[in-house]
């Protein structure tokens, strides 16, 4: 299987992913859209790195999952802190800012 | 056979994914995503990338996907979000544009593939040693363990237990106040 | 790609940067050995900035925790900070010279940074060098910047003491020094701009330290956007000049300019285009006219931001850029500055006539002393623009210091409580008595040298130039300088003189601690003396020099002239050096005479009870209510701009209600309908028809109601769909 194929798994990935993130009206959906979009951005950059050669993209890939990691872990935070001051875990009602 | 296994891991991915953005309840869409995530490993055997296959696996299954059950057992469910249009027009729309932008863009940039690209080996030792090469990743790679020791710290930071808010510190906890009057209002 | 990201993290590591410019080593060679200035020298200079950062840093984790809270640590950061500003201020006294420019760059050092090894269009991609430039007027500004922030720091101790949030406001002002003195010796435009946006922040959260007050969270609000506007133009002036010469760097960018104007014979329109919109930054920073309106709002923060905003820091890097960016400003552009600073000098004098608000009172004066400095380097005096920016720093630092003391003392800020003043604070009353007569230009005091400079460059530049437009500076000045001295002394009666006309509050009142004086007697003296020597050397002390400031910083001739005095045309040396002389005396006598009005005229009403203020005001009542509010730039502003603004938020959440989420949900319908049959199609259109209505009814029954939507993934879609335009554009081109 070439790089296209890869390529079009990764473009269906990302288009879930967004609308995982856009679609639904519960934060931990947000997360995991965000989740599909890197994981999406990371099989590009290991394809690409297989079909063009070198090791530059399985290494960003790496750096990708680290920060993805951290990523969850103060989304998640954030979530929870939300969801106590609140009471809601709708992406809309935080709108404090708003005022 | 590759290219059956391609098909087959591929067709778990977006299944993974349709799967995650369709179920009712967010825990299905969880273990749905966990389909996604291996599938994506699979794909990353398939490219020859052994090393993050298995750190897929180790940090999307079992670090990601673990914080995410968490934080699904720690919020009360919610049964009526789901709007089935809402979710079935962005899902095909943007499955659509990217698929047209997809086609398009591969249609118009030419890539530097190689056609004589030697078959894959095992990568885990190059990719270790390129991480610890001082003129390789190496600052970058000293720099990403600091976010993670931020971002770790950070988290503890945000998500600990507090008191009430103050209400001497800000007018967030006038506005709440107000809010809450108005839902009981509502309410009543 | 990849491999330049992570060569400008690994050189970033590494502090030392060969660099192969021909022409650079040209210009390093022809600078000879670097003025005596070794590499210890320059971390020296490294470590004024990073000493008040790194206080900041234990400061924000530990602060708390220290003893005093840790305010010890960070005025001591200070001092030391400019105990090494003091010790590099000597060394280049010592070199005395004004071509003396020490630039990291020509010593080979730096931290590179953006560099990459791809090249674009056949030319390799420019990269940016972060350097530090130390001339005469870094070195001046240096060392004024860490004086008046020590002792504002040392003067906070007194004045903030028993703050809630005690701690973090001395970790704010550290970093708001820090701030400064990095944007002084930036070499180049690029890090000039980061400290710059790095002050904003700073100002934002300074300002609003009282968050609990409503007027000061909208005061540091109004403060941050206010400026940013200006800041957007600066930017898009940046990107003119990267986009035309390749470089930000200070010494790069003048060679260039002068190369590019010698060869073209004259001034392009992009660079009067992009001298004009890096001057907006200055607009913005410097409070000039048009975005004048955050500054006297920023007086919500506590006196001592105050002090170091309208002193040392923020309107100070304003007036700092256009002096740095003057060589390259065409004609057409320094005659823009010279009006619009002349222009904004009388227009806050008026107001500062009216405001009985001692603080607002003060923040007019700045406004006004800005026009000044700005309009000095308009009409070609950088060098008396920056030194009345020097002067002022002094003085005006004494003065808010010394508000701030009176504010502590009778806990209220009207000036028509307060009064008698005199004799309850003798401390206060001297110096701030000292420091209006230096702004009001009473000679031998710090102010009436620098701003005699300032007008006596712009009648020379009058009548040199011939065209009136030339004059109308000369006139705005003028006026702008009696009226200050009106309403400083003004301010003095009122508070100082005459009869306590709040019985209570002036039994209150007592004399400030040591903290609190000493800075005062500091900037005092400062106030008094810091003037001498720009005409006159001092005889006894440098017998063989001149006065130090018109040696050291000669102003750059602009090209234009300088073509003439080549020429043979009527301006020959002798003649302008009779102009000169002309312009100077008649500036000199000028400004005694407006100065000397002001000052009668304020004690007319004021201080003898002659002629009735009151009265005054009934009889220009149109003109006094205009005064009073301020021109009603505010609510100009209000009804257009911010307006304007919920306007377009109010629209495009409409078009995001109705036309994406009416495409989206269009897209679904027709999903189901190839499904459900043919019913679909029917609520499409009758929806549609309702949406529109609604849509018709919303728009009018909620248009006054301020909307931003704050729904994270309707800007997540709105994203999406500029990637998918940007997209399309890219492959269909």
């Amino acid at each position: 299987m070439g790089l296209a194929g890869y390529l079009i798994v990764a473009a269906i990935l990302f288009a879930l992913g967004i609308a995982c993130t856009v679609a639904r009206k519960n934060v931990i959906y947000v997360l995991m859209g965000i989740e599909l979009i890197l994981n999406a951005a990371n099989l590009n950059l290991v394809a690409f790195s297989r079909f063009v050669g070198g090791l530059d993209g399985q290494i960003f890939a790496i750096f990708s999952i680290i920060l993805a990691a951290a990523e969850a872990a103060v989304a998640l935070a954030i979530v929870l802190n939300v969801f106590g001051l609140f009471d809601s875990i709708r992406p809309d009602d935080p709108d404090l800012m708003k005022e | 056979m590759e290219l059956l296994f391609f098909l087959l891991f591929a067709g778990l991915a977006i299944a993974g994914a349709v799967a995650t953005v369709w179920m009712r309840y967010v825990v299905h869409s969880a273990f749905a995503l966990m389909g996604t995530f291996l599938g994506v490993a699979g794909l990353y055997v398939l490219l020859g990338a052994d090393f993050l296959a298995i750190t897929q696996i180790l940090i999307y299954v079992g670090g990601i996907l673990v914080l995410i059950l968490f934080g699904i057992m720690l919020t009360p469910p919610d049964r009526t979000e789901r709007n089935a249009k809402r979710v079935i027009g962005f899902s095909a729309s943007l499955v659509a544009i990217a698929l047209f932008l997809a086609v398009q863009i591969g249609s118009v940039v030419r890539w530097a593939e190689k056609s004589n690209l030697e078959a894959p080996k095992a990568t885990a030792a190059p990719i270790g040693r390129e991480l610890l090469r001082p003129d390789g990743y190496l600052i970058p790679f000293e720099l990403v363990s600091v976010v993670l020791l931020v971002a770790l710290i950070g988290s503890v930071f945000i998500a600990r237990r507090r008191k009430a808010v103050r209400v001497d510190d800000s007018s967030t906890a006038a506005i709440l106040a107000e809010r809450g009057t108005l839902q009981q209002k509502a309410g009543a | 790609m990849l491999a330049s990201f992570s060569g400008f993290l690994s050189v970033a590591a590494a502090t030392a940067v060969q660099h192969a410019d021909a022409g650079h080593a040209a210009a390093a060679a022809a600078a000879g050995p670097h003025w005596g200035f070794t590499d210890q020298d320059m971390m020296r200079l490294l470590a004024v900035p990073l000493l008040p950062l790194f206080a900041y840093l234990i400061q924000i984790f530990i602060g708390r925790k220290l003893p005093r809270q840790g305010d010890w640590l960070l005025t001591g950061a200070m001092f030391c900070g400019l105990g090494l500003a003091l010790y590099e201020f000597a060394k280049c006294l010592g070199a005395w010279s004004p071509d003396f420019q020490v630039s990291s760059r020509a010593m080979g050092l730096g931290w590179k940074f953006l560099s990459s090894t791809e090249t674009s269009l056949g030319q390799p991609v420019p990269n940016v060098i972060a350097g530090i430039l130390y001339d005469n007027l870094s070195a001046a500004m240096l060392v004024v910047v860490t004086l008046v922030s020590s002792l504002v720091h040392l003067f906070s101790m007194g004045y903030m003491h028993g703050d809630s949030r005690y701690n973090v406001f001395f970790a704010n002002i550290s970093l708001f020094s820090f701030a400064m003195l990095g944007l002084v010796l930036s070499d180049n435009l690029v890090f000039f701009f980061v400290f710059w946006e790095l002050m904003g922040l700073c100002s934002y959260l300074l300002i609003g330290h009282f968050y609990y007050k409503d007027s000061a969270r909208k005061a540091c609000v109004k403060a941050f956007l206010t400026t940013r506007v200006g800041d957007t133009l600066l930017m898009i002036g940046l990107f003119i000049l990267w986009n035309q010469f390749g470089t930000l760097s200070f010494t790069e960018l003048y060679g260039k300019v002068e190369q590019l104007v010698v060869a073209e014979g004259g001034w392009p329109l992009w660079l009067t285009v992009a001298g004009l919109l890096v001057f907006c930054g200055t607009i913005g920073k410097s409070a000039q006219f048009p975005l004048h309106v955050w500054l006297p709002d920023a007086m919500e923060g506590p006196t001592p931001v105050s002090a170091m905003i309208h002193a040392a820091t923020m309107v100070a890097a304003g007036v700092y850029l256009v002096g740095r960016a003057f060589p390259f400003l065409s004609p057409d552009a320094r005659l823009v500055v010279a009006l619009v600073g002349s222009f904004t000098g009388i227009f806050a004098a008026t107001i500062g006539i009216c405001a009985n608000d001692i603080k607002k009172v003060l923040a007019y004066s700045t406004i006004s002393q800005l026009g000044f400095m700005v309009a000095g380097i308009g009409v070609g005096g950088v060098s008396a623009g920056l030194f009345h920016m020097i002067t002022h720093a002094c003085f005006k630092a004494c003065l808010f210091l010394g508000s701030g003391s009176v504010i502590h003392a009778v806990h209220t800020q009207d000036m028509r409580e307060m009064g008698g003043l005199r004799k309850k604070m003798p401390v206060t009353y001297l110096t701030m008595l000292v420091s209006t007569l230096a702004i009001a230009g009473v000679p031998l005091f710090a102010g009436f040298y620098s701003k005699d400079a300032i007008l006596a460059k712009a009648v020379e530049r009058a009548l040199l130039d011939g065209h009136w437009w030339y004059w109308l500076p000369v006139g705005f000045l003028f006026t702008a300088a009696g009226i200050t001295a009106f309403y400083m002394f003004r301010l003095v009666h009122m508070t100082f003189h005459g009869e306590p006309r709040d019985r209570e509050k002036f039994d209150h009142a007592h004399e400030s601690g040591p903290t609190m004086a000493i800075p005062l007697i500091v900037l005092g003296f400062l106030a008094v003396i810091c003037g001498y020597g720009y005409h006159h050397g001092i005889p006894n002390v440098w017998p063989e020099h001149g006065g130090w400031f018109q040696e050291l910083w000669r102003d750059p001739v602009p090209h234009e002239i300088a073509h003439k005095l080549a020429g043979a045309h009527i301006h020959d040396a002798a003649h302008v050096e009779h102009v000169q002389h002309l312009a100077h005396n008649s500036a000199m006598m000028g400004s005694l005479a407006v100065a000397g009005l002001g000052i009668l005229l304020s004690c007319a009403f004021y201080l003898w009870r002659k002629l009735d203020a009151a009265a005054w005001a009934r009889t220009f009542g149109p003109v006094y209510t205009l005064v009073l509010n301020k021109y009603y730039v505010d609510e100009f502003y209000s009804k257009t701009a911010i307006a304007g603004t919920f306007l377009v938020s109010k629209v495009s959440s409409l078009f995001d209600k109705y036309v994406v989420d009416g495409v989206v949900n269009g897209v679904g319908r027709t999903m189901r309908g190839i499904s459900g049959g043919s019913a679909a199609f029917d609520r499409v259109v009758v929806d549609g028809a309702v949406n529109f209505a609604g849509l018709g009814t919303q728009a009018v029954g909620s248009v006054l109601r301020l909307l931003q939507s704050g729904r994270i993934q309707q800007y997540v879609t709105l994203s999406v769909i500029g990637l998918v335009l940007l997209l399309a554009v890219l492959i269909l081109r």
